[in-house]
């Protein structure tokens, strides 16, 4: 039977169309998987299901639960149906639990809210609960002893304590590892096949949506481009949106050959320590070793992927190479130089290395205009252009990258996600160095974008030898812009070797672990 | 603009008009005492009435904003040029001993409430309007300081400053070119509302015999005169504190109104 | 939790010994010699060398410090040069006056502003939310002394509902509540209107936390979400206001203390300023910073009670 039936959905808020004429029907027991890139209008459709929608948000049509109609459901009868016929998960595991309560009492609270039931009895319920969901720790822990992924089974078992027939879960696994985001699908899995609910699965991830979903909705600009039962709309698809999606996460591109050359930077025995918190009153401060015996080279042109899940050291790792902290032991040296020189950076070997960040909203100062944004690293030279000379270099930098020389006199917050990625790789290349960092540097952008800025990347490769260490948690990616991978758990480098090598014969159990993790998509019915 | 940021600057230019004009004219000299003439009530010749010396209430009003807007300005003034830097360094050096010491020592100067300070000022070297502008001036250097730390220290986190960390920058040059830039909203903000707590601060002072002495004018003093007859010439207590609640009002709405036309989001302080 | 409540008393104590050294400095060793500041310059010889005597001052600055410092941990405040008596007792008559009129204060504020401040977050935008706001507009601009002067205007003079100042003692504790009930609303209702204010914006901050949604998704109203969920969060905040309202109320005691004649540490503070009796001074001001020291930490420990964060953390 028919659990939700969402009919000619229009929905603006204060004026402004977010969704026009979205239809949708799913089946007790099915997963259906809402995906398309931001500003789709993907969490709105299900925050309109939940009844949750902003304040000002008025909409249309009709969304049916086993019978009701949400959009017609007065505010108290909806409170009545949220947590109890409908649960919902949410993306950032970390900001959805209430820091000041106790993880069981959270729990418990969903049961309290709408059964006449003892305290105690809620407390043993949402401790079986707890349990069910795969959690070993105790049901009085407060949010913040538990890790990300620890958390988003609290949120689970909240949403699905009184097992409604419908579970939303928008971006349930985004925030999480690999490893940790397979799990998490397994267990929403399991859960939709032994209490019969319907799961609407809300991502951007493709892989995730061709892994899980019995049905998928693609969304684009608030419509409803496409839908399909998952094997028979990846098999034939219908829309150009669609294919386009679907290209662009299996994008690939293609690098130019690197010459042999020699070693540039230098990583021998490097451990670095970090003060942890006393165990005891009155014992020594212990330490925290974050990398631990970390050695590799990278060379001239030579272009190298770093994988490894949150924690692991990545992050750490990229900010002694770039000389800005001090390591335990060993040495890091580019051109044969030290790149921590103590307080006084040695500009000489700064100057070889820049970075690209993860986050395109915070990696630039919203009060500088563009100009000034990317001629910083002038500072590390001796005699920074000035003048015409300095315009000059302004102009081939942003055209280098795909933007305009006119650009240079505007603020940052005049640029889409993609086009930042641009201008921070226009920033990092203008004293072209021989090593870039690129540190989660298309994690953050859509797909379509991200794949736009590989092949930035992979055409500036082709203009000129360029050697970059590429940090990132997302396999596909690194296997397509790297000529050799190193493999990064807890600190350690597990295994490192030819990229295609890696990927396709793993030796390290652990990189074993991480590549089975990895959603994939399937080899696709279209012409890629 | 906002209505709130209309009124409150209004208010504030009244006054601030009011004590630059009595620098070249008040309707009445206030130096001259008139005792036949004391404790009129509002007159064509005495708008706002007299006080228990025969006074102008209004030309003393007009001397006594001057003495207020002097010693709450300076006052800012103090607490910005010390505690701005003190937060800035505080937060690049974030988890040093430095960092340590700037901190404790913020949580022990607001041990020492501004009346605290001026009753030891005062004890020692005797009461007067610059003892006021210290004791109001040491207690504004922790609101910034801490306030400044405090809006650096995510700053910090940010991959800007990173990246120009990677460019060589040093912490000091980090700190006026990316971080100062990013917190001047707040400051400014602050600012109106640290102004308006030290006019209030000023006329408890003056009140109770702690800041401006006579000859100079100060709506504390005139409230501290008004308090005996304010059964029988409620006018000489309702004038002064009018004028207190009206401009520190004025600087409040200019505050909040200045908050919302520049960032809404910005987290000022009240104490 | 130990451990947690451990640094703060190390800190308390550090702020203590500091505050002392602060105090204890400005007092007996900026003027030189305060034996001949505190007797004025037409003393005769052997007057400030009897005094100088009693202070102590041929002994080292150490030795000096050092006395002052176990005295006052014995609560030997020293002798009074002007009142002959010693300071413990001056202060024993007018603390209780001074305290319970800030605790008096301090609770009224709060009683007004919680509420005030989370009818204000759940209603915002409304109707009583502005209301509220203005008034706590005009409340934040109010000089208390000056609403202190209307009050006994109104309720002392017109109405006769309360006596014009004055303090009859705690033998008749309703009358002592009585006649310290107008001096409190006076302090109150200015800190109720900053309380408010930031009760108010810390809850519509927490209101738009993840966590508060998470709650609306399980089924909780927003008023449940906003009572089960964001007061507890949002007192973190406010908590922190609280500790330092206390030094203003204990502070702002003082002046509100003139306008109602009540015998409290503020008379007898203005009385030894312009006597130049330093002895009482300095002993008055390290007694009222040594509480709200106190109180600070108080706040800390109250902290950890409502964030288990700080309970597991050092």
């Amino acid at each position: 039977m028919t659990l939700l039936a969402i009919k000619d959905l229009s929905l603006s808020i204060n004026g402004t169309q977010i969704l026009h004429n979205i239809d949708l029907d799913m089946q007790a027991g099915e997963i259906v998987a809402i995906t398309g890139e931001s500003g789709s209008g993907k969490s709105m459709t299900a925050l309109a299901v939940m009844g949750l929608l902003p304040q000002g948000a008025s909409p249309k049509g009709t969304v049916t639960l086993d019978g009701t109609d949400i959009l017609q459901t007065t505010e108290p009868d909806l409170c009545k149906m949220r947590g109890n016929a409908m649960g919902m998960v949410f993306q950032e595991p970390m900001t959805a639990l209430n820091p000041v309560q106790t993880i069981g009492n959270q729990v418990a609270e969903t049961i309290l809210i709408h059964e006449k039931t003892s305290k105690a009895e809620a407390q043993k319920r949402a401790a079986a609960m707890l349990h069910r969901v795969g959690l070993k720790v105790l049901p009085t822990r407060y949010p913040h002893e538990l890790s990300g992924g620890q958390r988003q089974r609290v949120v689970i078992a909240m949403a699905i304590a009184l097992r409604p027939k419908l579970l939303i879960a928008d971006e349930p696994t985004t925030a999480l590892d690999v490893t940790t985001q397979a799990r998490i699908l397994d267990l929403l899995r399991d859960l939709v096949r032994e209490f019969d609910m319907g799961l609407l699965l809300i991502t951007h991830d493709l892989a995730v949506v061709a892994d899980v979903a019995d049905q998928i909705v693609v969304m684009q600009k608030g419509q409803v481009v496409e839908v399909g039962k998952t094997k028979t709309l990846l098999a034939n698809m219908q829309h150009s949106y669609t294919k386009a999606l679907f290209k662009a996460s299996t994008h690939t591109v293609s690098l130019p050959d690197t010459v042999a050359s020699a070693p540039m930077l230098n990583v021998r025995n490097v451990n670095r320590d970090y003060p942890a918190a006393r165990k005891t009153l009155l014992g020594a401060k212990p330490t925290f070793r974050a990398l631990h015996d970390i050695s590799f080279q990278i060379n001239q042109g030579e272009r190298v992927g770093l994988v490894g899940e949150s924690g692991c050291g990545k992050s750490t790792l990229t900010r002694a190479i770039l000389g800005l902290e001090d390591v335990q032991g060993g040495e890091i040296t580019l051109d044969g130089a030290p790149v921590f020189t103590g307080k006084r950076p040695n500009l000489a070997v700064r100057r070889k290395m820049q970075v690209v960040f993860q986050d395109p909203y915070s990696s630039f100062n919203p009060r500088h205009r563009v100009d000034r944004l990317i001629t910083e690293p002038f500072h590390l030279l001796e005699s920074p252009p000035t003048g015409a000379a300095r315009e000059d270099a302004i102009a081939k930098a942003l055209t280098d990258v795909g933007l305009l020389p006119n650009d240079a006199t505007k603020y940052i917050h005049e640029f889409s996600g993609g086009q930042r990625q641009r201008i921070a790789i226009a920033r990092a290349l203008i004293i072209a160095p021989e090593l870039i960092i690129f540190d989660e540097a298309v994690s953050a952008l859509d797909v379509s974008v991200r794949a736009q800025v590989l092949d930035l990347i992979a055409d500036l490769c082709r203009k000129r030898p360029l050697a970059y260490l590429f940090i990132s948690h997302d396999l596909s990616v690194v296997r397509t812009v790297t000529d050799r991978v190193m493999v990064m758990q807890a600190g350690k480098i597990v295994e490192q070797g030819e990229t295609e090598t890696v990927f396709a014969n793993p030796q390290n159990p652990y990189t074993q672990t991480l590549i089975a993790a990895a959603p994939k998509l399937p080899d696709l019915g279209v012409a890629v | 603009m906002n209505r709130n940021l209309i009124i409150g600057t209004v208010l504030t230019l009244v006054f601030i008009t009011l004590a630059a004009v009595s620098f070249i004219w008040t309707p009445a000299d206030i130096e001259t005492l008139d005792i036949p003439n004391k404790l009129q009530s509002s007159n064509t010749t005495n708008l706002f009435g007299t006080d228990h010396f025969g006074r102008d209430i209004l030309s003393m009003i007009m001397m006594g904003a001057r003495t207020s807007i002097a010693v709450a300005l300076v006052a800012v003034g103090v607490g910005m040029a010390l505690g701005i830097p003190l937060g800035l360094l505080a937060a690049a050096r974030h988890g040093s001993l430095l960092d340590e010491l700037i901190m404790r020592g913020n949580d022990l100067v607001f041990a020492f409430p501004s009346l605290v300070i001026a009753i030891l000022i005062t004890a020692v070297f005797g009461a007067s309007a610059v003892n006021a502008i210290i004791a109001i001036g040491i207690f504004n250097i922790p609101v910034f300081a801490r306030l400044t730390r405090g809006a650096a220290l995510p700053l910090w986190e940010r991959d800007f400053i990173l990246a120009a960390r990677v460019c060589g920058k040093s912490a000091a040059r980090i700190s006026v070119e990316h971080i100062l830039p990013n917190i001047t909203n707040l400051m400014i903000v602050q600012g109106t509302i640290q102004f308006s707590l030290g006019i209030l601060a000023e006329a408890a002072l003056s009140y109770i015999g702690l800041g401006a002495q006579p000859p100079t004018a100060s709506w504390g003093r005139m409230l501290a005169d008004a308090q005996t007859l304010v059964s029988i010439a409620p006018h000489t207590a309702l004038v002064p504190g009018f004028a207190i609640l009206l401009m520190v009002l004025g600087l409040n709405l200019m505050g909040d109104g200045l908050r919302d036309w520049l960032d809404p989001r910005l987290r000022v302080v009240r104490t | 939790m130990i451990r947690y409540a451990l640094g703060r008393l190390t800190s308390l104590i550090i702020s203590l010994v500091v505050a002392s050294i602060v105090i204890f400095a400005v007092i007996e060793v900026i003027p030189g010699d305060p034996a001949a500041f505190m007797l004025g310059v037409n003393a005769r010889p052997d007057t400030i060398a009897a005094l100088r005597a009693e202070m102590g001052l041929d002994q080292p600055l150490i030795t000096r410090y050092l006395d002052w410092v176990t005295g006052l941990l014995r609560c030997d405040f020293g002798q009074s040069w002007t009142y002959k008596t010693p300071v413990a007792e001056l202060i024993n008559d007018r603390i209780w006056v001074s305290l319970p009129l800030a605790i008096y204060a301090l609770i009224l504020s709060t009683l007004i502003a919680f509420p005030a401040g989370i009818y204000a977050a759940s209603r915002r935008g409304g109707a009583g939310d502005v209301t509220i706001m203005s008034a706590t507009q005009l409340g934040v601009a109010i000089p208390n002394f000056w609403f202190a002067m209307i009050l006994v205007l109104i309720f002392a003079i017109n109405l006769r509902w309360f006596s014009a100042g004055g303090f009859p003692g705690w033998d008749n504790p309703l009358q002592a509540i009585k006649s310290l009930t107008l001096p409190a609303i006076a302090l109150a209702l200015p800190q109720a209107a900053i309380l408010a204010r930031v009760m108010r914006s810390s809850l519509l901050d927490m209101l738009g936390e993840d966590f508060i949604r998470t709650a609306r998704a399980k089924g909780l109203s927003r008023r449940q979400a906003l009572w089960k969920h964001a007061v507890r969060n949002a007192l973190i905040p406010v908590l922190t206001i609280i500790g330092l309202q206390f030094s203003f109320l204990l502070a702002g005691g003082i002046i509100i203390e003139q306008v109602f004649f009540l015998p409290g540490l503020g008379r007898l503070i203005f009385q030894s300023i312009s006597a130049r009796d330093l002895i009482v001074v300095e002993s008055v001001v390290m007694l009222l910073v040594f509480t709200v020291i106190i109180v600070n930490f108080l706040v800390d420990l109250a902290y950890a009670a409502v964030d288990p964060r700080l309970r597991t953390k050092a």
